[in-house]
């Protein structure tokens, strides 16, 4: 079987979300543009898989949603605080890390 | 009862007394804290006295008598009990010690009536008493070792009693170290004792030594001078005697019971128990004994031109303690125990009488202001009188006997004691000199103000002034109180002052050449091992020697009489004439400035240099090189650090990018 098409896909969605996450400020979006590359990145182990024929890749999909489900829930709650907080949603101005 | 335990009651009552007081005070109102401090000693006192009268039923060569109540450490070859020794020396002693204290306790009462610190006072005077009698009582080389330091901690709380004063701290600061430098001698002999001998107990120690050490072993010579040391330190000698002169910063019945009666004649005690050493190590002895040589000439002669009354004693205790010293270092024990006891006696009274004619001086010590007390003060002039007559040796006092048995002796065994001897002689002389120097100033010649003044009934009041340096001072602190206390109107002034002035007197009379000997024969079982202890002078020659001390005696008297009733002002001219000699003595030879230049200037020196140069600039350095390289890496990386959350996305993803395109490259 041909993966190609997959792969192309997959490369495109990834960035997509890589772009996505460089260039835009609502942390909102940079949170889809994450689930975009991480989604990106199961369908290319899902692409390998098929093509190997074993259940290996599979796996590490299902891993790689659950790894997702706790970030988009960590990233949505940090969110919400910022806004309750009355903060401004917007990552350039968030700079407390700044050395 | 048994003597080992009324030798236990000695020492609880002191304690006891001093833990009542310290943590009762507030309860305690007016003189009871006096009271209970002054019971606590006197009972202490009866207590000796019940333990003499146990040993005297005793035959001679069972007065040694150990008793223990608890073992402090007892494993693999060490053995420390909590033990006392009750034999002759310690009895003696401890009848001087809790007698003397006793007397001086109750003058304390009315002397520090309005002191702000009374109870204070006695707290730490019966503390320092129980600390004595620890120290005399103690049956082995650990328990002494405590009892010494903490008669060294007594000293330095009582002569800082004025701790507002700035020179009184000083002084109990400069006492504490030179202690402390006498107690490392002193356990560092305790230890090579313990390595040699393996045991810390007295007997055993003393019946060992024989056997382990030969006469003049390099090793029982080493521990001889360190015991030395620690005796020097305690007892005021050469070289260790600075702190002494300086101790009379504390209350005058402090100089009157550690400063002269009893602390300062440990050093006595400690090698006159540790005789068995000494005579095993006639060296270590002969330099002991030269050392009590020195000291006591070079005291008489400082004695001579110093104007402070206080100091002018302590001078002439540090010059009796040499007497001790050598008496006890040539093997004149019973002389050097029993001019010990005579010795308590007259200087704890001439410091109450000092203490009662510089109260009604309104606390001024300079003899150069005092004259004429004879009619203001008859009470405290007779007693003054008496004990320089007793200090002078006068014939048929009590340091007559006592000092002219130790020059006996010397003079017993020839040779090189024969010329310490006279040297001792020479001092004799300039003792009744110096000693009516002060009896004569204060108590003839024209009376001076304060002196006037006070024959109308007025107890002169001055300005409350530091004695030593002429700050002015508030009374919290400074001399007794806010009033003054003279013997001549407070009874429990006058009864010690009575008491030890009739035994300056008759103190004597207990051994008399051809007479008695009742201390040589009660000491007889402490020193039955002794080679030297029976080595006394023959009556003819005994007698010959007091002859010629009387003379010499008479003589100094007469020369004081001299210079200070016939011709007031010569010593002045003297002075002026020989001024290098007299800027020499007064300076007291230089002794503080030669350890100024030699010992704390050095220190300071080092001190300065390790502060400069290794802390500021080694360890500063390093420390700040260290903070300079971190700060300086920091720097470099903290622009990386912009906070701009997508510039770390963007950095991480060109990353990956270049590490994924890095491997395709590399496969391809």
């Amino acid at each position: 079987m041909d993966i190609t098409w997959y792969l192309v896909l997959s490369a495109l969605l990834f960035a997509i979300g890589a772009g996505g996450v460089l260039i835009r400020r609502s942390p909102l979006v940079i949170l889809l543009c994450l689930e975009l590359m991480l989604n990106a990145g199961n369908l290319a182990l899902l692409a390998f898989a098929r093509a190997n024929g074993d259940q290996e890749g599979q796996i590490f999909a299902l891993v790689v949603m659950v790894v997702a489900a706790c970030e988009v829930v960590v990233g949505l709650g940090l969110i919400v605080a910022m806004f309750r907080r009355k903060l401004p949603l917007n990552v350039d101005d968030m700079r407390e890390l700044r050395g | 009862m048994s003597a080992v335990d009324f030798g236990w009651l000695i020492l609880a009552f002191p304690l006891a007394g001093s833990l009542i007081i310290a943590f009762g005070w507030r309860a305690l109102p007016g003189r009871t804290a006096g009271v209970i401090g002054t019971t606590a000693i006197g009972l202490a006192f009866l207590c000796s006295v019940g333990a003499f009268v146990d040993l005297l039923d005793l035959p001679g060569e069972e007065r040694q008598l150990v008793s223990s109540v608890y073992d402090y450490a007892s494993a693999a070859g060490v053995d420390i009990q909590l033990n006392i020794l009750v034999d002759p020396l310690s009895v003696l002693m401890c009848l001087v010690v809790s007698g003397v204290s006793t007397l001086i306790h109750l003058y304390s009462v009315a002397y520090m009536t309005s002191d702000e610190g009374f109870r204070r006072f006695f707290s730490y005077l019966n503390f320092f008493v129980f600390s004595m009698l620890l120290l005399i009582l103690a049956g082995n080389f650990v328990l002494l070792t405590v009892g010494w330091a903490f008669v060294g901690f007594a000293s330095y709380a009582l002569i800082s009693f004025w701790y507002r004063r700035g020179t009184a701290t000083a002084a109990g600061m400069k006492a504490f170290v030179i202690n402390v430098i006498g107690d490392v001698g002193l356990v560092l002999a305790a230890f090579l004792l313990f390595r040699e001998l393996g045991t810390f107990n007295y007997l055993e120690v003393f019946e060992g030594a024989p056997e382990a050490f030969s006469p003049d072993d390099g090793t029982v010579i080493a521990i001889c001078l360190l015991l030395c040391v620690g005796a020097f330190a305690k007892s005021a000698q050469l070289p260790l005697h600075t702190w002494l002169p300086d101790a009379m910063e504390g209350p005058t019945p402090v100089s009157a019971l550690i400063h002269a009666a009893t602390m300062v004649t440990a050093g006595v005690y400690l090698i006159a128990r540790a005789h068995p050493l000494f005579e095993l190590a006639p060296t270590a002895a002969d330099i002991a004994a030269f050392v009590g040589v020195a000291t006591l000439l070079f005291a008489a002669t400082v004695a001579l031109v110093v104007t402070d009354l206080k100091r002018i004693i302590a001078y002439s205790t540090m010059s009796q303690i040499g007497y001790m010293i050598a008496a006890v270092s040539i093997g004149a024990y019973s002389a050097g125990l029993f001019h010990l006891m005579t010795h308590a006696f007259f200087k704890a009274l001439l410091f109450m009488a000092a203490g009662s004619v510089i109260a009604a001086m309104a606390g001024r010590q300079n003899i150069d202001g005092m004259s004429g007390f004879r009619r203001a003060m008859p009470f405290t002039s007779l007693v003054l009188i008496i004990g320089c007559l007793a200090l002078a040796g006068f014939p048929g006092m009590s340091g007559f006997f006592s000092k002219d048995e130790i020059i006996g002796v010397a003079f017993e065994r020839g040779g090189m004691y024969a010329w310490m001897g006279v040297a001792m002689y020479a001092a004799a002389f300039l003792t009744a000199f110096y000693s009516f120097r002060i009896g004569f100033r204060v108590v003839a010649g024209k009376p001076c103000e304060e002196a006037k003044e006070l024959e109308e009934g007025h107890l002169a009041h001055g300005e409350h002034e530091n004695p030593a340096t002429g700050e002015r001072e508030d009374t919290d602190v400074g001399f007794p109180g806010s009033e003054h206390h003279i013997a001549e109107r407070e009874w429990p002034m006058k009864i010690p002052m009575g008491i030890l002035a009739f035994l300056s007197v008759l103190g004597g009379a207990v051994q008399i050449p051809g007479v008695d000997a009742a201390i040589e024969h009660f000491l007889e079982g402490s020193f039955e091992d002794s080679a030297l202890f029976h080595l006394v002078p023959s009556t003819e020659n005994a007698w010959l020697g007091l002859g010629a001390g009387g003379l010499i005696s008479i003589l100094g008297i007469g020369l004081a009489y001299y210079c200070y009733v016939l011709r007031p002002g010569v010593t002045v001219r003297l002075a002026e004439r020989l001024s290098g000699v007299h800027t020499f003595l007064i300076n007291k030879w230089y002794f503080d400035e030669l350890y100024d230049l030699l010992i704390y200037r050095p220190l300071i020196g080092i001190g300065r240099f390790a502060n400069s140069v290794v802390e500021r600039v080694l360890v500063n350095g390093l420390v700040s090189a260290t903070v300079g390289v971190v700060r300086g890496v920091g720097g470099m990386v903290r622009g990386a650090q912009s906070g701009f959350i997508r510039a770390y996305a963007l950095l991480l993803i060109t990353g990956f990018a270049a590490l994924g395109l890095y491997f395709l490259v590399v496969s391809a």
